[in-house]
């Protein structure tokens, strides 16, 4: 039987450490909606999304209510646009992110992602005309979440796509800079994609998935620092120790929920993605941790030590818990959508370089950082170029989720609102990387013998 | 279906004998009780049968938090599984 310390050290988790499921994503395959008459494939897509999430976000708050823990985010990831789209012409693509948009405004989703392509070794007509249509599909729509993939490990990385890439996030920005450049949160590009991933905004739901899939990502950045707190000044063997014990409690809610959401929807049950996540609230903070762990700052050094540690120890203490683990699982490090992280950048201690640096050890890669509106889309091609062959090299997932905020400069800062934060604009590097970027073609795929 | 019922709050009168007749009224079974009181604050959990009640899950945490609301504690309403999904290997 459960004791009542069990029970009580459950609902601290939840009541004052902000323990939460972050997201029940429900990947939706749309392989069997393509057609080359753009108005049925746009009612086949609204049909199926419509049909299958329909009771997505009831069944979420149910089981939430039931169990006492927050289930913050239901939202639904589709098969990469660019596939589903290769038969339309140019114009339709925008109607399709319209379709997607409309689908996630009426079962009550906030974002929906998928409006993505995968172009590591070369785009087809579907995969350019995509691109081409992302800066306006973000702009004109309100919950769709776009990625494109533009390196992989066994393929290399495709630096025409990385040139374009600058381009069009440069292009979204200005589009929305009435709003602070908001298009730019909801585009990712990718090294290494995961085809499971269910959180924002690089969810896409792979080719090689079923037809219906509930993917769930855990959190818990809280969590983990009140569990540090009590074990202050102890050596490593007890902080990795306790990061792996507290990594499993969360990962466990993870799989009732998921398991319990999959029996009700009658769709089969994915993966755990086991990542910390945080969000702009006060204790749910990953560089929060980092100050736990005994650095001042976030960006101080032994940073990329503090964060290979509570990565490492998340996904050696999660695995056990879940039956299936995959997505990105690991530690997230948004700017905007953390409170320590935002308080680091404006103290002088984090920089994008260290950033940089820390996403070696990390899940992801630069997310959610707001930079100068007028950093030229060379140099943000250079930095995407840089994380991208970060990933290549290392044969992890990286990713680039940079906003250059048009009209703002250095020391500003912008408000994007809800979960996605405020962001100080974070200083570049001002020298040039134009005739680099400008060269085209695709650098080849790594050697994975003699590992230095 | 297990459910854990959990009060935290201010000790006053009548606190379980509330819970309890309400329990009674839904025909849903107290299956283990425990509490403390430590400096005035009471601290009680309870293991209830939620299979003979008629009603469904989010009626029971309603009006809980009702009586809840009343006596000045927080009352909650928790399936089982999740207790023994984080403690239980």
């Amino acid at each position: 039987m459960i004791s009542r310390v069990e029970v009580q050290e459950t609902n601290k988790m939840i009541r004052e450490a902000n323990l939460d499921v972050r997201t029940i994503t429900m990947g939706i395959s749309l392989l069997d909606c393509a057609d080359s008459d753009i108005d049925k494939l746009n009612d086949k897509i609204y049909d199926k999304i419509t049909k299958s999430a329909e009771n997505l976000v009831k069944t979420g708050d149910e089981i939430g209510n039931e169990f006492g823990v927050p289930i913050v985010n239901k939202r639904i990831s589709v098969t990469p646009i660019a596939l589903i789209g290769s038969g339309c012409s140019a114009s339709d693509y925008i109607k399709i992110a319209k379709t997607l948009d409309r689908a996630a405004s009426e079962v009550g989703v906030n974002f929906i992602g998928g409006y993505s392509a995968l172009v590591q070794k070369g785009s087809a007509t579907g995969d350019k005309r995509l691109i081409e249509s992302i800066p306006e599909a973000l702009s004109v729509t309100e919950r769709v979440c776009s990625s494109v993939n533009v390196g992989s490990t066994r393929n290399g990385i495709n630096m025409d796509a990385v040139r374009q890439m600058g381009e069009i996030i440069k292009e979204m920005a200005f589009l929305t800079k009435d709003r602070g450049s908001i298009a730019c949160a909801k585009f990712v590009v990718f090294c290494n994609a995961v085809e499971d991933n269910p959180f924002m905004a690089g969810a896409f739901h792979g080719v090689g998935e079923k037809e219906r899939v509930i993917n769930v990502g855990v959190s818990g950045p809280g969590v983990v620092k009140r569990a540090l707190a009590e074990v202050r000044g102890a050596d490593f063997e007890t902080l990795c120790e306790t990061v792996k014990k507290t990594a499993f409690k969360i990962t466990r809610v993870g799989q009732l929920v998921a398991q319990e959401a999959s029996k009700r929807l009658g769709v089969p049950f994915g993966i755990i993605d086991l990542s910390l996540a945080p969000t702009p609230a006060i204790g749910d903070s990953i560089a929060e941790i980092f100050h736990e762990m005994g650095l001042e700052h976030a960006g101080a050094p032994g940073t990329t030590a503090a964060l290979a540690i509570l990565n490492d120890n998340v996904k050696k203490g999660g695995v056990m818990a879940s039956s299936y683990v995959g997505g990105l699982s690991g530690a997230f490090i948004p700017v905007s959508e953390d409170h320590g992280m935002i308080d680091a950048v404006r103290a002088g201690a984090l920089s994008l370089e260290k950033l940089e640096a820390m996403t070696c050890v990390c899940s992801v890669g630069l997310d959610m950082l707001a930079i100068p509106g007028d950093t030229s889309a060379e140099t943000i091609s250079g930095i995407i170029a840089d994380e991208m062959a970060i990933g290549m090299i290392n044969s992890k997932t990286t990713a680039v989720r940079i906003i250059p905020v048009i009209g703002a400069n250095v020391g500003e800062t912008v408000e994007f609102g809800g979960l996605l934060g405020y962001a100080p604009i974070m200083s570049v590097n001002k020298f040039g990387c134009e005739a680099f970027i400008k060269r085209g073609g695709r650098i080849p795929a790594p050697i994975h013998s003699f590992k230095n | 279906m297990k459910g854990i019922i959990t009060v935290v709050g201010k000790d006053s009168v009548g606190i379980i004998a509330k819970v309890c007749t309400y329990l009674a009224e839904e025909k849903i079974n107290i299956l283990d009780i425990s509490q403390t009181i430590v400096s005035g604050w009471f601290n009680m959990m309870m293991v209830i049968d939620l299979s003979t009640s008629c009603h469904r899950f989010e009626e029971i945490v309603a009006e809980l938090n009702k009586i809840g609301e009343e006596k000045g504690v927080d009352i909650r309403l928790q399936r089982e599984d999740i207790f023994n999904s984080m403690h239980r290997i």
